[in-house]
């Protein structure tokens, strides 16, 4: 099999995306009619094997947590796409949205045979506005074409695709925050359990999926566990997408076999630091994750790699700390996101950001204490896993515990004499 | 009691007909009119520039939602704006990647040049400037929207000249 790139393979830049015409002409489409001629649980064993984790920060298995959907009852059940793309630093189901449409609609289809879904909704960020449209696009010429509607292919499967876009609030990429905002409701968090696969939208078994996760379904079920398996390096499956940001040569997102090293991803793909820069270190993947150094840069980009290096893939898409931007400055401007997208359920959360945030202000005003240390050392234990109702908090709280291990001396630095960045 | 003051509290209002039928359209989305809120919100908005309280309540009573449940919603999320914005809202991306890329001096820039600060509307109703977390689009950082329109790779010459164009579309 010759597709190396099933997830960028139509994107070509400057040009409209497929049309429905063009997509399938392209060989796409193709999933459904293989999955529909396989049993619901058979096509879910097929993404289970094939070793997809979901692409949306967490990495579980994807096929796994379809699983745990109970088995039909007649009764609506869900799928849900998550694209309220809002990690600062994360811009790879924006290109995907606008740029392969189809691919996601594909992937929906396939993906609600397998759990048997009888609608299913893509949960969009307000301000993708391009997305929003041709995605619409996408969806009434699968609808002209008999790919979405009643007896899809002349199969006993029917399904319809809803377009929701939301108004910008980063706790909607949280699964259960989500559905209350699909559900009407303020975006606060659910206690977990029941997990939505067995009650979530209208207490309704549901499955919230990334983007990018739902891309990679056409290719599983078009070419197969074994094709999809020998795309990553190594052990790896598959490919996925990550990108640099920052003061680099080239910055943007690509695909690339899952496995890839930072290395690569930065000099090969990005070209590396801008001349005049150097870089001191990183967030592997969204401002939710822990800094790493250039002594991590030869990690492959696998969850389980950078997790024992201290810090998670999250989204695989890297930001660049340059040497001539202030690490404590931008320590702060992630927490006071964090501490603007609180949804305020929980004490640590709302509380406790915004006390970081004073924290740091007054840190780059040179006001800061030595005091201060100790209390930013305290909040990071206090907003941490365990103690709060979601994973914001303690995302939050990731940038700023590992800022304390590789920069306290810039603390210490900005404490005795401010700022000297600016 | 004789003299009794009639109620200034708001009142909802009548919903036009173009707002209602966009609502209707989204509420074959949805098996529940609550779900709705939030798309019918923002319908009224693209029709009338924010969401007054007279706004709210007339969704409110459409839908049948609560209005304190729909308030809930619409002070919620940040493109919701319940106070009048100008006919321009530019959003600009103050998250980390824009911020490197030196976000903070374009944001001084528009100041100077439109006389308004973050939450503030020019004199003429033209432009409106809020922030705006992330907008995914971190490596043509900065970046900023200006109504629905993305705009990216900024500097002040860009901004300048995207100031120029929105006038003179005027």
């Amino acid at each position: 099999m010759s597709i190396n790139n099933p997830l960028t393979k139509n994107i070509e830049e400057g040009r409209a995306p497929f049309t429905f015409k063009e997509y399938k002409a392209a060989g796409g489409y193709q999933s459904f009619t293989n999955a529909v001629k396989m049993s619901p649980r058979d096509v879910m064993g097929q993404v289970k094997d094939s070793g997809l984790g979901g692409r949306g920060g967490a990495g579980f298995n994807t096929g796994l947590k379809w699983s745990f959907s109970p088995d039909p009852d007649g009764l609506p059940r869900y799928l849900v796409i998550n694209a309220d793309e809002m990690e600062p630093g994360t811009f790879k189901d924006r290109l995907l949205m606008e740029s392969d449409p189809h691919l996601l609609i594909e992937g929906m289809i396939t993906a609600s045979y397998a759990i048997q879904a009888s609608t299913g909704y893509i949960f969009l960020r307000g301000e993708y506005t391009v997305a929003e449209e041709n995605l619409l696009k996408a969806i009434a010429e699968a609808y002209d074409n008999g790919m979405l509607g009643k007896n899809i292919q002349g199969s006993d499967y029917s399904l319809d695709i809803y377009l929701h876009t939301s108004a910008g609030r980063y706790i909607c990429g949280e699964e259960t925050a989500l559905i209350n905002a699909l559900e009407g409701k303020r975006a606060n968090p659910r206690f977990k359990p029941p997990f939505p696969q067995v009650s979530g939208l209208w207490g309704r078994p549901t499955l919230v999926n990334n983007v990018e996760t739902i891309c990679n379904i056409p290719g599983i079920l078009t070419h197969g566990v074994e094709w999809f398996k020998g795309l990553g390096l190594g052990d790896e499956c598959g490919t996925r997408i990550s990108g640099v940001s920052g003061r680099v040569k080239n910055p943007g997102c690509w695909e690339m076999p899952v496995g890839t090293t930072f290395r690569t991803l930065l000099e090969d793909y990005a070209g590396g630091m801008q001349d005049g820069y150097e870089m001191k270190a990183f967030l592997p993947g969204g401002g939710s994750t822990d800094f790493l150094t250039s002594d991590h840069l030869d990690l492959p980009m696998i969850p389980g790699d950078v997790a024992k290096a201290g810090s998670r893939l999250g989204t695989s898409l890297i930001m660049i700390l340059d040497d001539k931007t202030c690490p404590i400055g931008t320590v702060r401007n992630l927490i006071k996101f964090f501490a603007h997208e609180s949804c305020g359920w929980c004490t640590p959360c709302r509380d406790g950001l915004p006390w970081v945030e004073h924290i740091l202000n007054k840190m780059e005003e040179g006001e800061g204490e030595e005091k201060d240390i100790g209390v930013l050392k305290e909040m990071c234990g206090y907003m941490g896993p365990g103690n709060t109702f979601c994973a914001l908090a303690p995302g939050a709280a990731e940038p700023l515990q590992s800022s304390l291990k590789y920069f306290m001396d810039e603390y210490e630095s900005h404490i005795k004499h401010g700022c000297n960045y600016k | 009691m004789s003299n009794i003051i009639a109620s200034t509290a708001p009142k909802a209002r009548q919903l036009t007909e173009a707002e209602i039928h966009e609502i209707e359209h989204e509420k074959t989305h949805y098996p529940y009119a609550q779900a709705v809120g939030l798309e019918a919100l923002k319908i009224v908005q693209k029709y009338q520039g924010w969401v007054s309280d007279e706004s709210l309540l007339a969704v409110s009573e459409y839908l049948d939602i609560p209005p304190d449940d729909l308030e809930g919603v619409a002070t919620f999320f940040n493109m919701i704006f319940r106070r009048p914005v100008g006919k321009n809202v530019i959003l600009l991306c103050d998250s980390v990647a824009c911020w490197m890329l030196g976000c903070d001096d374009l944001k001084a820039h528009i100041t100077s040049e439109l006389g308004i600060d973050y939450g503030e509307t020019t004199d003429d109703d033209m432009f409106t400037l809020i922030p705006v977390p992330c907008l995914g689009d971190c490596d043509k950082a900065p970046s900023m929207m200006v109504g629905r329109e993305l705009y990216r790779s900024l500097t002040n010459e860009k901004i300048d000249q995207v100031i120029a164009d929105y006038k003179a579309k005027a």
